[in-house]
């Protein structure tokens, strides 16, 4: 660490950040009808008199919505509002029928939490969270540019959010991309919502300033959207810190705006919209009426809280006896983390099969880029697979070759392993002449190894690979061949 | 966002300020008709500023017995897109139609 520190220089500017997270909440239907909540289906075809703002329809809030959100309020530390109402924040869009959105305004569902990241080198970091309200999803508009149309699809409409803001304790665009990776795990462990940003399940703003180092002014918010990735959102915010440093050592002011990550080019560009201040005139929906959140309920959706990745962290420790990496790794996502466990019921050495979750697994969920869910392996299969290879009845290499398309073609291990033949020779009595004939044809090796050249005992073990086409089983073969040697 | 005056009078800036918010377009005899009602509900509405309120809690709704009203998370049938689209002023291939509201770049 000292050497590293001789390269930093005093910063100039102290950078300061702040993300506004929408997470879409995975409940069955939509927050104000019963609509489905899902993803993918024709264009407005998941559609009602109140998710299309049609006069005289009412809303009703959607109970398991309003459970997830003091979920997540209680796993993020966060104060929990005793009495809960909905507000009208009014705009004008074509992807909000009603010309407002139901949100929340000054009494957000929850209020004053934190969450804690890591940074490189192992201190940890308080991020605050300032608050998380429900609110409902706008619509899906389409361009047709350059033609004069844009197109409309409300299924969206009405889907649960919750907003989670942070406090602007974030220093660096990589300690936003650090929290980003947290309230995704946690909210992942809470299972509220899958969090997928390609299909738009999280989405993030980023708030960014520059000040002087040490002063206590705060400079000029601007504000980052489209950011599609975690990567991207480090990204920009280190294109805006780039930026920003540039304009203020060059004396230029800071305008507050709003800027457009662009995946392509990779810069932010400022929106240049009518510098006209929103003025959303919230004020209290009159077709909600208030809620009021009992003791008893917070107490009843707490003991909904699973196992979170702090107490985790330590059962493994000490149920499994693994590394602090590995555990990490295993921890990093509840489903990795299920997996892992579910497997070792099967197969019980947690070392060994972390070694497989965390090489063999995790290559094909990088290659795949999705769930654990998606590669099609279950705990069982895995178990099975890995039974195989350390009861010597196939090689540690065909074990990986088996897994791999085992994950690719759906089969099961067993038939892949007979219809390849892939089962090792482990039987001394079919190995013995051919163990012979190896010793008979290579003298010079037999001697080298005789006289403590320990190599010569690889080739020799190659040789009978060689003779059975890679069926003999390695280990046994060594055995016998040192046996009759000596 | 216009700042109120301190003696509650609405300008015709206001007016038209809060005319462009609604998206309606007033004409100028509008225009004073509208800021005379206006100024007339804020004066009736500033009579509550008489009440003192210092230890009254909001209120944001007026059914005051009624709260906690939920439904549960069970799916209802959906209208058709037919359905959907069927007072839609322009439609295409499912879709509602507007005029385009971003900008080419
Ligand atoms: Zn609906």
């Amino acid at each position: 660490m000292r050497a590293g520190k001789v390269l930093f220089k005093m910063a100039k500017y102290d950078t300061v950040i702040g993300l506004e997270t929408h997470l879409q909440l995975s409940t069955e239907t939509k927050i104000f009808c019963g609509c489905g909540n899902v993803f993918g289906d024709p264009p407005n075809s998941r559609v009602c008199p109140v998710c299309l703002g049609h006069p005289g329809s009412l809303p009703v809030l959607n109970r398991k919505a309003f459970e997830y959100a003091i979920k997540v309020a209680l796993a993020l530390g966060c104060g929990v509002q005793r009495t809960v109402k909905f507000d009208r924040k009014n705009y004008y869009y074509p992807d909000l029928p009603k010309n407002y959105q139901i949100s929340q305004y000054d009494m957000p569902i929850a209020y004053d939490g934190k969450i804690k990241i890591t940074l490189p080198g192992g201190v940890h970091k308080v991020i605050g969270i300032t608050r998380a309200h429900l609110e409902e999803d706008a619509g899906k508009l389409l361009h047709d540019i350059p033609g004069p149309s844009s197109y409309v699809d409300l299924n969206r409409t009405g889907t649960p959010l919750l907003e989670i803001v942070s406090e602007p304790d974030i220093s660096s665009p990589e300690e936003a991309y650090l929290y980003l990776v947290e309230l995704k795990r946690l909210i992942r462990y809470l299972g509220v919502s899958d969090c997928n940003m390609e299909e738009g399940s999280l989405r993030c703003d980023a708030n960014i300033s520059l000040k002087p180092a040490g002063a206590a002014v705060l400079g000029s918010k601007v504000e980052i959207k489209n950011l599609n990735s975690f990567k991207a959102v480090r990204e920009a915010l280190n294109f805006e810190v780039a930026r920003q440093t540039e304009a203020l050592d060059e004396g230029e002011a800071i305008p507050q705006e709003t800027r457009l990550w662009h995946e392509e080019q990779r810069v932010t560009i400022s929106m240049r919209t009518k510098e006209e201040a929103q003025d959303y005139r919230y004020f209290p929906d009159p077709d909600l009426v208030p809620f009021e959140v009992s003791s008893g309920v917070i107490e009843s959706v707490r003991e909904t809280l699973p196992e979170l990745p702090a107490s985790k962290q330590e059962r493994f420790l000490g149920q499994y006896g693994l590394g602090e990496k590995d555990i990490e790794l295993l921890i990093s996502d509840i489903d990795l983390a299920d997996f892992f466990e579910k497997t070792v019921k099967i197969f019980s050495d947690p070392q060994v099969v972390c070694n497989w979750v965390k090489g063999e697994v995790m290559m094909h969920l990088k290659e795949q880029g999705e769930s654990i869910e998606s590669l099609g392996l279950s705990p069982q299969t895995l178990a099975e697979i890995i039974q195989m290879a350390s009861s010597g009845r196939i090689s540690g290499l065909s074990a990986k070759s088996v897994l791999k398309e085992v994950i690719g073609t759906g089969r099961s291990a067993e038939d892949i392993v007979r219809e390849r033949s892939l089962e090792q020779v482990s039987d001394k009595g079919e190995l013995e002449g051919i163990v012979d004939s190896v010793i008979a044809d290579n003298q010079k090796s037999v001697n080298d190894f005789r006289s403590g050249k320990e190599a010569a005992i690889g080739f020799l073990v190659g040789q009978v690979m060689k003779k059975t086409s890679g069926k003999a089983n390695p280990k046994v073969a060594g055995e016998m061949l040192r046996k009759r040697i000596i | 966002m216009i700042e109120r005056t301190s003696d509650k009078k609405i300008t015709r800036d206001t007016v038209r300020y809060v005319a462009d918010l609604a998206r309606i377009s007033l004409g100028e005899e509008e225009t004073d008709i509208f800021r005379e009602h206006l100024e007339q509900i804020l004066k009736y509405v500033e009579q509550l500023e008489e009440v003192d309120t210092e230890n009254v809690i909001p209120t944001t709704h007026v059914l005051s017995s009624m709260k906690n009203i939920f439904r549960e998370d069970i799916p209802a049938p959906s209208i058709s897109p037919e359905e959907a689209l069927s007072n839609a002023p322009d439609k295409a291939d499912g879709f509602f139609k507007v005029p385009r509201v971003i900008k080419e770049r």
